[in-house]
């Protein structure tokens, strides 16, 4: 059970304490029934292709995932030391469930999975990456998608 | 996690999320999200568990189906699996026998020779691990195992590598070969059927190997090191990236 009074300091108070962003607006998008949607997945593991340039710290930048890259192109480049690994490094679904979104899509419970997937490297200011959100957004839309799944570590 | 969704949404995108610090994720107010009890690093609960990936993807999608928001925070009711079983008491331990580290590292041949021998001792079972999988986790730094273990030790005899003709920095570069020193260890220790949690791989690679031994050696180094280069990110290296706060109790840490 992942509690803030369970971790260890300074670990405790620093994810106690991050700053968050504070927004005026509650945009609220709806849509049909799971059945008929089109779902991507985004990643704040900061998944890369291995010869992606690397995630650098501050920066709110993204990588582009195809769906059908396989498993063994994708490493992982965050940059903190304070989250768990070892999952990923034995089943890439335990951070990005390719396998099942495909499965559920398949027993129709999803329309249809993204063509393209997208990752960001966490512990990074959210307002830095509030541009390269909208452009990737144009580029999920672009793709068909309505909705989209979000994951971080 | 929270803002990627407020931005998405924005721009006409549903979105539904995973949120591992809840605390995180009132803060920001996110449309729809599902807090999950589970490691940091674990967003989908277990690997190699389908059926709980499932259970856990289908509750996180179903907050789609809702009207009655925003905002939507809803609590995944199990814990992951591994954590449930070590709950109970059922530790995780590694079961490969490593050669013991030399009771004088210095006349043991130094840290050099004991890592060899250790990642001699896990290269079976990284190779099956390997096959099994289909895939390593390696490669952030392009160097195989036993160069990595050259570059991590010239930095624990005193030297300072040559990166000359290296597009990534002197830090960054001993970054990566960090993390692929940890990736082959890991991957290593997993490749036999079982549950296991991050902790429980942390608590064996930080107690037990010499290669754990190895990066408290490299943290007053490394941080002297920055100092004398004046190298900003080398500094954020040794006092944040090298040693996962929660095993840092067992070193003491030369003043920075």
């Amino acid at each position: 059970m992942v509690r803030i009074a369970d971790l260890d300091e300074p670990e405790r108070s620093h994810l106690g304490t991050i700053p968050c962003p504070e927004f005026t607006t509650r945009p609220w998008i709806t849509g049909g029934p799971l059945s008929g949607r089109r779902v991507a997945m985004v990643s704040t593991a900061a998944l890369q292709h291995r010869d992606d340039n690397p995630f650098l710290i501050g920066t709110g930048d993204y990588r582009v995932i195809a769906d059908d890259t396989p498993d063994g192109d994708l490493v992982m480049g965050h940059i903190s030391t304070n989250f768990d690994r070892s999952g990923f490094e034995q089943d890439l679904n335990v951070v990005l469930p390719r396998d099942r979104l495909h499965e559920m899509a398949a027993r129709g419970e999803i329309g249809s999975v993204a063509t393209y997937h997208y990752a960001f490297m966490g512990s990074t200011d959210p307002m830095q990456m509030e541009d390269a959100a909208h452009v990737m957004a144009g580029h999920l839309k672009a793709d068909g998608v309505d909705t989209v799944f979000l994951l971080p570590v | 996690m929270g803002g990627l969704a407020h931005f998405l949404e924005e721009d006409g995108l549903a979105t539904t999320q995973i949120s591992l610090i809840r605390p995180q994720t009132e803060n920001t107010k996110p449309p729809r999200a599902l807090f999950v009890p589970f490691e940091l690093g674990r967003p989908m609960g277990a690997p190699n568990d389908p059926e709980f990936q499932t259970k856990v993807l289908r509750a996180a999608l179903s907050l789609l189906d809702r009207d009655d928001g925003p905002v939507l925070i809803e609590d995944f009711p199990d814990d992951a699996p591994a954590d449930a079983a070590a709950g109970d008491g059922e530790g995780w331990f590694c079961p490969i026998s490593l050669p013991a580290p030399p009771v004088d590292m210095a006349a043991g041949g130094g840290f050099k020779a004991a890592m060899a021998a250790e990642i001699g001792g896990l290269s079976t079972w990284y190779d099956i691990a390997l096959r099994e999988r289909g895939r390593t986790t390696m490669g952030l730094s392009g160097m195989a195992i036993n160069e990595i273990s050259d570059f991590v030790c010239a930095f624990l005899d005193g030297q300072v590598p040559d990166n000359a003709n290296n597009d990534l920095s002197l830090a960054q570069r001993l970054k990566y070969a960090v993390e692929d020193l940890k990736a082959y260890y890991r991957e290593a220790a997993s490749a036999q059927p079982g549950h296991n949690t991050g902790r429980q791989m942390n608590d064996w690679f930080y107690g037990q190997t010499v290669a754990g031994k190895a990066l408290y050696a490299l943290w007053p180094i490394a941080s002297d090191l920055a100092d004398q280069r004046d190298d900003s990110f080398m500094k954020t290296f040794a006092n944040l990236l090298l040693i996962p706060s929660s095993q840092k109790y067992r070193a003491e840490p030369k003043e920075a």
